[in-house]
């Protein structure tokens, strides 16, 4: 959104993106996660974990609003979304 | 009646009535149970007595849903108890054998009659002994008692939910229709509250708390439902936290604990009663109501000179294996009568292990042994 | 960024035994997105996790059991309802709730639902449905659609499947609700209705078996199953259930279906026995 002027406690208040934390251990690449992303802030990597799944990753971290819905959908608890702002 | 519910006094009741005022006496307060012949006293006695003492009595659909519920109350923290007849006791196997995994207390009766399947719904046997020892899948170890009389039957239920607390296993009681039917004089007294055995209760914080960590005695302490432990228990084989752990180090662990926490303490578990056994040179080996007729023959025996003695077993299982050897030493030949066509036999003679002859008795089901058949079998052996 | 943080305080992780992660489901199943939303479901009703109780039956929704973090029971197969039965009967207090599946709680264990639901005790039942057995490999079951393929229907289901809404509704289940585990949000908040209302509350929840069911149906990839729900799912809240049948290409109706108020076992109980005792006095 395009502001006419940028707020003086821009840089203490503006929300910042939550970071996404994925647990390599527990994800099995079902790619629920990357799927229904609102945003398409995740996307399937090329890493594999040790037991050989295919691993979800964050493709661009700026574009999520943290609305968990990652976190809720992971079959295995694997994803959990941390908010990053200083009020909390 | 005193104020725990109990009725204390002297009364001429029937052995399925007896086991219904025992169980109230050792402090049960729940039965789930479906009416089968000839148990549906005990299911009747419970549904009158238990909600005047605070107690729950449900009728469940099946008597698969009644031995589950049974579990599940016990694991509320409740003393619970069902009662059944071959049929039912037939259906309560798998869930009996989830009983003995979990190491939950709680107490099956068994009102036996003529089997196989339908067989004679309102006549006595004993033919469901060896099933009460093998009934469920896998290798376990299980505790049963025998009544031979409605005063019986009523401490016999008190021992069972006693020794069900103690060692953490599903106990039966393996009555019969005569015993359940006849009416006779019962004397219920009052109990001390410290001759009821409850449960060894955890004393650690619940972080610390590991459902199958045994005792000494390889007894756990257990955990109930609702009070903040947060466990997790299982019918799969597991380890002492109760997660599933599918190997055979694990199975061999808990097999062998499950089976010796009852094999290693059966001295304190095994009862009989010996009458005449010094100097007998043959033994009846008998119980339930076909005991009682056997001491009448053993007595008509002593009567016609023949040292003949009986044991009479109150403990089923664990098999009183010990006294069986030793006193095979001594006597020529065992006599068992059962109303069967031979189980108890077989343990007799594996103990005896060939140190003394064994002769059956048997009886079909339907009817008990007239006493001159087992006085005849009793003369028999002497020879 | 990906990594292997775990982080504190998580409501999540504080009901889920962490020590036994990660968890036997498959990749794609749906049960863990359920036991998610019942996890949050148990935050957003503000129940107190120490005064519950978990039943499972056998199957991969009876292990569910295993991976929450409350007292927790693993029972036999179809016997989770009446194990849950004695345990409500022997500790009122005890919330107790039901997690296990079409096969366990439909074939097998059919009888005590239906009882179970006749006595409206009160419980909360969540029946993971992903139409086959899948933990012995991919059987039918009661829920499988007409047609459908399995490893005991090689040639296609030639059996109708149960209306489960419908059977658990006119059992006398006073709470009837079917989501799919897509639809997260409504879940949650389902299961928190249905763990706060008195009497036998049942939640059905759909859930994709890529290894299996969906394997043999054409929909090999959870995605294939969750696309699916997307297309064919509508929610309905308050429709008959008679209406909600699943067939192998219908719309797949979800929402809540009853929520009505009938007392309980324990009601009962307390009114004929108390009537009883007044008749005695009198």
């Amino acid at each position: 959104m395009k502001l006419w002027r940028t707020p003086f406690d821009q840089a203490e208040k503006a929300a910042r993106p939550p970071r996404v934390l994925i647990d390599k251990e527990r994800c099995k690449g079902c790619g629920y996660c990357v799927e229904f992303c609102p945003r398409g802030a995740l996307e399937m990597s090329e890493e594999l974990n040790s037991k050989g799944y295919t691993l979800a990753t964050v493709a661009d971290e700026s574009k999520c609003l943290g609305c968990d819905l990652c976190d809720v959908l992971c079959p295995e608890f694997a994803i959990h979304v941390v908010s990053n702002d200083n009020e909390s | 009646m005193s104020e725990d519910g109990v009725l204390c006094g002297t009364f001429f009741m029937n052995g399925d009535v007896a086991c219904a005022e025992g169980a109230i006496s050792a402090g049960c307060r729940f039965f789930a149970g479906y009416p089968i012949t000839p148990a549906t006293e005990v299911a009747e006695r419970m549904s009158e007595r238990l909600p005047r003492v605070g107690g729950v009595y449900v009728q469940m659909e099946d008597e698969i849903a009644s031995m589950n519920a049974v579990l599940g109350a016990s694991w509320a923290g409740m003393k619970a108890m069902t009662a059944t007849s071959g049929p039912g006791f037939s259906l309560m196997m798998e869930n009996l054998g989830l009983g003995v995994m979990l190491e939950t207390p709680c107490v099956l009766v068994n009102i036996q009659r003529a089997g196989p399947s339908t067989g004679l719904p309102t006549l006595v046997a004993q033919g469901d002994m060896m099933q009460a020892r093998w009934g469920s899948h896998g290798s376990y170890e299980i505790i049963a008692l025998v009544p031979s009389s409605p005063q019986e039957i009523f401490d016999l239920t008190i021992m069972a939910f006693n020794l069900s607390e103690r060692y953490r296993v599903p106990v039966l009681v393996m009555s019969d229709e005569a015993v359940g039917h006849m009416s006779e004089k019962v004397v219920i007294p009052r109990i001390a509250p410290k001759k009821l055995v409850n449960r060894r209760r955890p004393d650690v914080a619940p972080e610390r708390y590991l459902p199958y960590g045994p005792d000494r005695d390889l007894v756990p302490p257990m955990a109930i439902a609702g009070e903040g432990y947060r466990f997790h228990v299982t019918g799969l084989t597991h380890d002492e936290r109760g997660y599933p752990v599918i190997t055979d180090e694990a199975q061999d662990h808990l097999v062998r604990r499950l089976v010796d926490k009852i094999r290693l303490n059966r001295n304190n578990i095994v009862k009989y009663e010996e009458i005449a056994v010094e100097d007998a040179e043959v033994i009846v080996c008998a119980y339930g109501i076909t005991a009682r007729i056997a001491n009448f023959a053993v007595q008509q025996a002593r009567d016609e000179g023949i040292r003949a003695g009986l044991l009479r077993l109150i403990t089923v299982w664990p098999f009183a294996e010990d006294r069986i050897r030793e006193l095979a030493q001594q006597v020529k030949a065992f006599v068992v009568p059962e109303i069967n066509y031979g189980q108890i036999v077989l343990e007799v003679e594996r103990c005896a292990a060939g140190k003394a002859s064994t002769l059956l008795v048997p009886h079909m089901g339907g009817g008990v042994h007239p006493p001159q058949t087992i006085l005849k079998a009793i003369k028999e052996a002497v020879q | 960024m990906t990594s292997t943080v775990k982080v504190e305080g998580n409501t999540i992780e504080s009901l889920l035994r962490v020590d036994m992660m990660p968890h036997i489901w498959c990749a794609g199943c749906g049960i863990g997105p359920a036991v998610g939303c019942f996890i949050r479901a148990v935050g957003r009703a503000g129940l107190d996790p120490d005064k519950m109780a978990l039943v499972s039956g056998i199957g991969c929704a009876g292990r569910v059991a295993g991976y929450v973090r409350l007292d927790s029971f693993h029972t036999t197969h179809g016997r989770a309802l009446p194990f849950a039965t004695g345990l409500k009967l022997g500790n009122p207090e005890l919330n107790l709730v039901v997690f296990s599946g079409d096969g366990d709680l439909m074939a097998i264990g059919g009888n005590h639902l239906i009882h179970s639901a006749r006595r409206n005790i009160d419980m909360t039942v969540i029946c993971i449905n992903n139409f086959n057995y899948g933990m012995t490999g991919g059987q039918l079951g009661p829920t499988t659609p007409l047609e459908a393929r399995s490893t005991t229907s090689p040639y296609g289901n030639f059996e109708y499947p149960f209306n489960v809404p419908y059977l658990v509704a006119a059992s006398g289940a006073t709470y009837v609700a079917r989501w799919t585990v897509l639809h997260t949000r409504q879940l949650e908040r389902s299961i928190a209705e249905a763990l706060t209302k008195p009497g036998f509350s049942f939640i059905e929840v759909l859930s994709p078996c890529p290894e299996l069911y969906g394997r043999m149906n054409k929909q090999s990839k959870g995605l294939d199953t969750m696309h699916m729900y997307q297309e064919r799912s509508i929610v309905k809240d308050g429709a008959d259930p008679k209406d909600v049948a699943i067939t192998s290409d219908g719309p797949i109706v979800v929402g809540k279906f009853v929520d009505i108020e009938r007392p309980t076992f324990w009601d009962l109980c307390k009114l004929v026995l108390d009537r009883a005792c007044e008749k005695k006095k009198q």
